[in-house]
């Protein structure tokens, strides 16, 4: 299904050579360097990469949410061909939670602890459905409802610290999901939740997505981009390094840095012995936001680097029927 | 507090040895404008208050001139007042009496607080709430008041009005003291301790406190203040100690002329701002000194 | 009744015998240093009447009831207060819940004013300036606080006086009417307003500094917090996300602070009370300490007492309000 679809479709959110920089005392750090992708309507799309890697402030980019002293330098964001980027704060406020909507990681502090949990998401319809005070009520009772909270009209009007973890997640996706938009955005949604919580939210984000709303979700768990996701898109050190449709991505990876991402997965040994090989890991560290320069971020950590890789990011090289991977080693591939 | 982000691979050897919290904190004050100048200027009014006196010898009591003369008159450099005393030299003595009680009165008010406090916050439970309610009796006393009636009961001299402010004035530090114990008993150090059998006394005194002592300080420097101001709203009430020049008794005593001698007036208070802006400044500084975070937040 | 509806009820008798034990021990205690403490209140009145008889001096006492042993003043005293009865001044050989009640109106209205007017300027000023944290505003907050706390209440007083009865002869600078105005119609409000004016400006500037600090760093606090990043990504404008997400969160503290502190406002009221000749508890008070009119002295304590408790509930109670995390 998705294949065909993408082969035909315009892309609905369409991020080109965006770059967001910080302004410091030691110049301009490139946080998101030359960032692309697109994401197609109805799909899932992961991002995927470790803490520092830029997927956070990419979510934060595209909801013009980033913090000072940052700002994006380069590119466009476009959804529906209008571009974000250069929205007036004004307009910017009339996309977010109507067109785009973001949810957080920590579900304990992202919701006002002094106004009730009907109160927070009947915010945004009144605001940009123009529903009035019992609309809104009604409105919210069914949403909480569609979240499946169990009692939604006695949870409207409770408090955050009254609600567990879950439920407050449960609100969050409510709350982004009430004005049906075209985008989702989730960071990271279930890091700070239990296990056994972790599935019955994402069951909910794929039942969303029935609705029609494309999915950007941000995780450094392959095991939920595996699970979730129609598309990847790999980052590293402020660069996309890899994009493709999720099967192809696992089944063959082709850039350096995903290969050792899958590797660090532990497998389930049908056999297993005390004489095991050590779990595979990635040596070095991110490099900070001030040491990256024009080169590939990963060439200190890469096991295949060559001389070529210190002097220039690669573009992207098409690897697979939608893959495409930014390394030098796929070079003269095409 | 500190996240899981992967730190720089840095040698060892080449990073400078951590300065102790004291001398860290002693870094950064001395590198904060205001508080150096909140330093100098209470240095200077010390020095001033102690060595004035011993040079000039003086009875500022002393009638020196015609009542009321203005600033720049020949007979005062600062005027005269009512009376025809000098307003320089007061001011010079003033500061006698004004810093002596605001200093006693601070630590006394400091040592109660910190005592109650600790008690409080290390034992919990019924000697808490014994000395909770205390604290809420001293709390609900109306400060100024109940130091006028102490002072006019027995007899207005510097130490009873410096015990009589330090009374009123320590439930903050004790509420503050009480914090930082049930917040520090439990950390793993002081389970530590326990552990080795060490006795409570010596964890009360030589093991907490000792690591609480960063908000005390800057609380004991702000108690100063306040003492300083409680004594001059006394002194200038006419309750203060009559027999030693204070910068409150100047302007009490001159009340009835400010419309024509404002400079009798307006001086000393300037002079007990002055003071008391000092302190404050280096309150505030030492309290930058110590949550450096809170700093760079903003 | 239902359960919850018991529990409330058990809470506030609970609040209130607390309060009440609260204010006998405050006044078992002054009753105590006032026996222990020397001087004699017949002797004060002799003094001042130039000589009394030996006769007339031992009626008083057992006017008085000095002649009795303590535990038996107290027990007297602490009846009568039951019953509203807080004794004779011995000065102005009046009631002294008259003494009182008479002069409360004044007090309240500067003290209440005062702290209003605190409240709001200072809570908006901090506010507004945590908006830029390094900016121009903020730089004034801070000035202003430190300048506010600094000088003290009765020297700003005096300050204004001499500001306002030579230079800008804009407001009245003593007492609370003017001689020969009539008490009541609007005429008589305005009147007492006009002279309200720099009395509670006094007074509320030392607050109005520290309430713009500690909301200036509240808000700036309150801003940093996750929730606000949530509001901002619902598209929400910046004005709901400062005074309806933010703002509601912030002024907790200030709250607190106005609480505990309310004391000292008492303490800054006599104070201002007597630098503008306001016909407040405030001047009473002082006139009975330095004559050692004990009942009066009593009374007030009890009197100022009470406020302070009443203050406390009151902050509880909007605290409670504001934050539905507290039980």
């Amino acid at each position: 299904m998705i294949l065909q679809t993408h082969l035909a479709q315009e892309p609905l959110l369409n991020v080109k050579n965006l770059t967001v920089a910080f302004k410091g005392r030691q110049g301009a750090a490139p946080v998101l360097n030359d960032i692309s992708f697109v994401v197609y309507a109805g799909e899932t799309l992961c991002l995927v990469g470790e803490s520092g890697c830029g997927k956070s402030m990419t979510a934060l980019a595209i909801m013009r949410l980033i913090p000072e002293p940052g700002e994006i330098t380069q590119g466009s964001i476009e959804l529906s061909g209008q571009n974000l980027a250069q929205f007036s704060i004004n307009d910017v406020r009339k996309i977010r939670g109507n067109k785009i909507s973001m949810i957080f990681q920590e579900p304990m502090t992202a919701l006002n602890p002094v106004y009730t949990v009907g109160d927070q998401i009947s915010e945004p319809l009144r605001l940009h459905q123009g529903l009035t005070k019992s609309e809104a009520r009604t409105r919210t009772i069914e949403i909480l409802k569609s979240v499946e909270i169990p009692v939604p009209e006695q949870r409207i009007d409770e408090f955050p610290h009254q609600l567990s973890g879950g439920m407050r997640q449960r609100v969050m996706i409510a709350m982004a999901m009430a004005c049906n938009p075209d985008v989702l955005i989730a960071d990271e949604p279930t890091t700070a939740l239990d296990v056994t919580v972790q599935a019955q939210i994402f069951d909910l984000l794929r039942e969303q997505q029935q609705r029609g709303t494309a999915i950007i979700l941000i995780t450094h768990d392959m095991g939920a981009v595996s699970e979730m996701s129609d598309r990847v898109v790999v980052m590293y050190g402020g660069r996309v390094v890899e994009e493709g449709l999720t099967t192809e991505i696992l089944d063959k990876p082709a850039h350096p840095y995903t290969q050792g991402l899958i590797a660090c997965l532990p497998e389930l040994d049908p056999n297993p012995t005390f004489d095991r090989p050590d779990l595979p890991e990635i040596p070095g560290v991110v490099p900070s936001v001030w040491e990256r320069g024009e080169s590939c971020p990963f060439a200190d950590r890469c096991d295949r680097v060559m001389a070529k890789c210190r002097e220039a990011f690669p573009p992207s090289f098409q690897t697979g029927l939608t893959q495409k991977v930014a390394c030098w080693l796929f070079e003269g591939q095409v | 507090m500190s996240q899981n982000s992967i730190a720089k691979p840095a040698l060892l050897s080449n990073k400078p040895k951590p300065l102790s919290q004291g001398k860290e904190a002693l870094n950064v004050f001395c590198r904060n404008p205001s508080a150096v100048l909140g330093f100098i200027l209470l240095s200077s009014i010390i020095l001033i208050s102690i060595f004035g006196p011993l040079i000039m010898g003086v009875d500022p009591f002393e009638i020196i001139g015609p009542p009321m003369e203005p600033p720049g008159s020949e007979f005062a450099l600062l005027g005269t007042d009512y009376l025809g005393r000098d307003i320089l030299t007061g001011l010079i003595y003033g500061g006698r009496a004004t810093l002596l009680v605001g200093i006693v009165a601070a630590i006394l008010s400091v040592v109660i607080g910190i005592f109650i406090g600790a008690l409080a916050g290390y034992y919990g439970g019924t000697i808490d709430e014994i000395l909770m309610r205390i604290t809420e009796f001293f709390q609900v006393l109306p400060s100024l008041l109940f130091a006028m009636v102490l002072v006019t009961l027995f007899s207005p001299t510097i130490w009873i009005i410096s015990v009589a402010i330090g009374i009123v004035s320590w439930t903050n530090t004790a509420r503050l003291t009480r914090g930082e114990f049930i917040r520090l008993k439990r950390l793993d150090y002081v389970l530590a301790e326990r552990v080795i059998g060490a006795r409570s006394s010596r964890i009360i005194w030589k093991v907490i406190l000792p690591n609480a002592i960063a908000p005390l300080i800057v609380s004991a420097t702000l108690a100063i203040g306040t003492a300083i101001l409680f004594e001059a709203g006394l002194s200038f009430l006419g309750l203060g100690d009559p027999n030693m020049m204070s910068w409150g008794l100047m302007i009490g005593n001159s009340r009835p002329y400010i419309l024509i001698a404002w400079w009798a007036v307006t001086l000393p208070g300037i002079a007990i701002f002055l003071t008391v802006l000092a302190v404050s400044l280096i309150g505030d500084g030492l309290n930058d000194a110590f949550n450096p975070r809170l700093r760079e937040r903003v | 009744m239902s359960v919850k509806e018991k529990v409330m009820v058990n809470f506030i008798i609970k609040r209130l015998t607390y309060a009440i034990l609260l204010l006998l021990a405050v006044i078992t205690l002054n009753f105590l240093l006032i026996h222990i403490a020397p001087g004699d209140p017949v002797e004060t009145i002799a003094g001042s009447m130039g000589g009394m008889s030996e006769a007339l001096r031992d009626q008083l006492r057992v006017q008085f009831g000095l002649d009795q042993p303590f535990i038996v003043q107290l027990g007297i005293y602490l009846k009568n207060i039951m019953m509203g009865d807080f004794g004779t001044s011995y000065f102005f050989n009046a009631p002294v819940t008259e003494l009182i009640f008479e002069r409360v109106p004044a007090t309240l209205l500067l003290v209440i004013v005062s702290v209003l007017l605190a409240f709001i300027v200072g809570t908006s000023l901090g506010a507004l300036a945590a908006r830029k944290p390094n900016g121009l505003l903020s730089q004034i907050v801070t000035t202003l606080s430190i300048v506010g706390y600094s000088a003290p209440v009765f020297w700003t007083g005096i300050v204004l006086i001499i500001l306002f009865a030579s230079v800008f002869p804009i407001f009245p600078v003593s007492d609370m009417r003017s001689a020969g105005m009539s008490h009541g119609g609007i005429a008589g409000v305005i009147d007492v307003l006009h002279h309200l004016v720099l009395p509670a400006f006094t007074l509320a500037f030392v607050y109005v500094a520290q309430y713009s600090r500690l909301s200036r760093a509240s808000m700036i606090e309150a801003l940093s917090a996750d929730y606000i990043r949530t509001a901002r990504a619902k598209g929400l404008s910046e004005f709901i996300v400062l005074y309806k997400h933010a703002l509601r969160n912030a002024v907790l503290p200030v709250i607190t602070v106005l609480g505990l502190q309310f004391g000292n406002v008492l303490a800054g009221a006599i104070l201002v009370e007597t630098v503008f000749n306001w016909p407040g508890l405030g001047r009473l008070a002082f006139d009975s300490v330095l004559r050692r009119d004990y009942p009066t002295m009593l009374g007030i304590l009890f009197f100022a007492s009470f406020l302070v408790i009443i203050m406390n509930q009151l902050t509880d109670v909007a605290y409670r309000i504001i934050d539905p995390r507290i039980k």
